[in-house]
């Protein structure tokens, strides 16, 4: 199993966000996770990539610990944030500083990007906070895929997206490795219901269903 | 130590790039080239023979900006990153956190002092082409003031940051922070002498741990070996310290308290939860 996560709780401000939630993903598992606004799905997935230190239970990627051992984790993890958040320095640098510290190739990510239809290229020397929704999004959905990370985690990806760019990044997803975990958050479950063997909804918390489908 | 380097050189970059790096650039950069200008040549020209008003007022209005410069757009820009999930993704790169604080604070810390090493650099051109020695060692010294104060605040900010999750309440505690040690203790340090309760020596040390005082102090001595400007309290200082030590403990002070704070804001930063 890649990420055993056990009676987990995490309290903001003395409210349980997380509350008593445990699942485990294994390798080649397609989760779509789903709940309401506020379930607490994107507090979960930052506790597995070792953003928050969780107050009660455990969380182990790969057999680490994703706060200790977190230069060991997130090479295996993708992350694509709800919203592409407004970094201020060029696709240039931002290039560099994803091949240096994460050993992604520079071609992948050259390659990836032609496939979601981004001309990399033209855009180099642009902070990538001027680029459009869409052209951001498809930028990091080239940088997660050229990583060659077991566990690909999406919070809602593709709420940028023109039509035909979700269509990309849907046939791309189909191409991902066997092996390969993805763990979709979303709120549209039609659209990637051909991608995913199980789903979870979460709700005030807890996990309150988790199927195979 | 890799990622450190490219931590910071990102930094840098993207400091280069924003507005407030050149107002700060063009108003404390200003203000130095002319400090030095006219400081350094009047010093080659004349020799010195005590504190100018220019002078005086250079100092002062370098206590009152570089401070909250630094604490503002330093504490601005990381928890502005923080709430605008910028670090959410970028620390979602294998990078160690030791890494990615030290770097930031490299990368800091060399735009905040760059134009202040310009400056440098043009008044000593400047002295050059008008000939004469140099004081060198007025120079360095006071080089040597602005690096301790510089990093002092640097350090504040980044506790302040990581303490401090949203940057409304960051950006107030840094102006509190910065009133308070500009004239709050000063303040209420005169009105405990008034009142004479407490010894003068206790009521000096006191202010001694103030940061912006120590930067004053400092500077003023390097012009008015006698401390004249700052009156009776320069017998004292000068008489329990003597100006050396004075020297020493102004450039020192601020650097092990800027290391101070910059190490808890480090612990912070790795115990608490990163957004
Ligand atoms: N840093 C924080 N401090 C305080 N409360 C927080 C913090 N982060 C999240 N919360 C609270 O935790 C709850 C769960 O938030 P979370 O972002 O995990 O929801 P979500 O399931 O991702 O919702 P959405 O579908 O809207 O993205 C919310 O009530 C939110 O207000
Ligand atoms: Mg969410």
């Amino acid at each position: 199993m890649f990420v055993n996560v056990k009676n987990v709780t995490k309290k903001f401000l003395g409210v349980n966000v997380l509350d008593d939630v445990s699942f485990d993903i294994n390798l080649g598992g397609r989760i779509a996770m789903m709940g309401p606004n506020g379930a607490g799905k994107t507090t979960l997935i930052r506790a597995i990539l070792g953003f928050y230190h969780i107050d009660e239970g455990k969380i182990e990627v790969n057999g680490f610990d994703p706060i200790k051992d977190r230069v060991k984790v997130l090479p295996n993890i993708s992350f694509i944030p709800q919203l592409p958040p407004p970094i201020k320095i060029s696709l240039e640098e931002m290039i560099s500083f994803i091949t240096k510290s994460a050993n992604i190739s520079r071609e992948m990510i050259f390659e990836e990007s032609n496939k979601m239809d981004l001309n990399l290229k033209k855009n180099l020397h642009k902070q990538f906070f001027k680029l459009s929704g869409g052209m951001k999004q498809k930028l990091l959905i080239a940088i997660a895929l050229s990583k060659k990370s077991s566990l690909l985690v999406f919070d809602e990806p593709t709420a940028n997206l023109d039509p035909k760019a979700r269509e990309h990044f849907y046939k791309l997803l189909e191409k991902l490795d066997e092996d390969c975990s993805t763990l979709f958050i979303t709120h549209r479950l039609d659209e990637i219901k051909g991608l995913v063997n199980r789903q979870i909804y979460m709700d005030l918390g807890k996990v309150i269903e988790d199927e195979k489908i | 130590m890799k990622n450190l380097l490219l931590v910071a050189y990102l930094d840098i970059k993207e400091s280069l790039r924003s507005k407030w790096f050149y107002v700060y650039a063009i108003v404390f950069g200003g203000l130095m080239a002319l400090f030095f200008v006219t400081g350094v040549s009047d010093s080659v020209v004349m020799g010195f023979t005590g504190l100018s008003r220019l002078l005086l007022v250079f100092i002062q209005v370098t206590i009152i900006i570089l401070p909250i410069f630094i604490l503002i757009t330093t504490v601005k820009s990381i928890s502005g990153d923080r709430e605008s999930n910028v670090l959410e993704y970028m620390l979602s790169f294998p990078i160690s956190l030791t890494h990615y604080y030290w770097g930031k604070m490299l990368g800091r810390f060399l735009t905040v002092f760059l134009p202040v090493i310009f400056a440098l650099i043009l008044g000593v051109a400047f002295g050059i082409a008008k000939g004469g020695n140099l004081p060198w060692a007025m120079i360095s010294l006071y080089s040597a003031l602005l690096f301790a104060m510089c990093f002092v605040f640097l350090g504040i900010a980044f506790f302040v940051s990581t303490l401090v999750k949203s940057s409304d309440i960051a950006v107030g505690s840094s102006f509190m922070i910065w009133i308070i040690l500009l004239a709050f203790i000063d303040i209420a340090l005169i009105g405990l002498m008034l009142q004479g309760r407490v010894s003068d020596g206790l009521i000096i040390s006191i202010a001694l741990t103030n940061p912006i005082e120590v930067f004053r102090i400092g500077a003023i001595s390097l012009f008015d070996p006698e401390l004249t400007v700052i009156g009776p309290v320069a017998y004292y200082l000068l008489d329990t310290l003597g100006a050396k030590l004075l020297m020493f403990y102004s450039i020192f002070y601020p650097i092990i308290l800027g290391i101070f704070f910059s190490f808890m804001g480090y612990i912070a930063f790795k115990k608490k939860d990163l957004l």
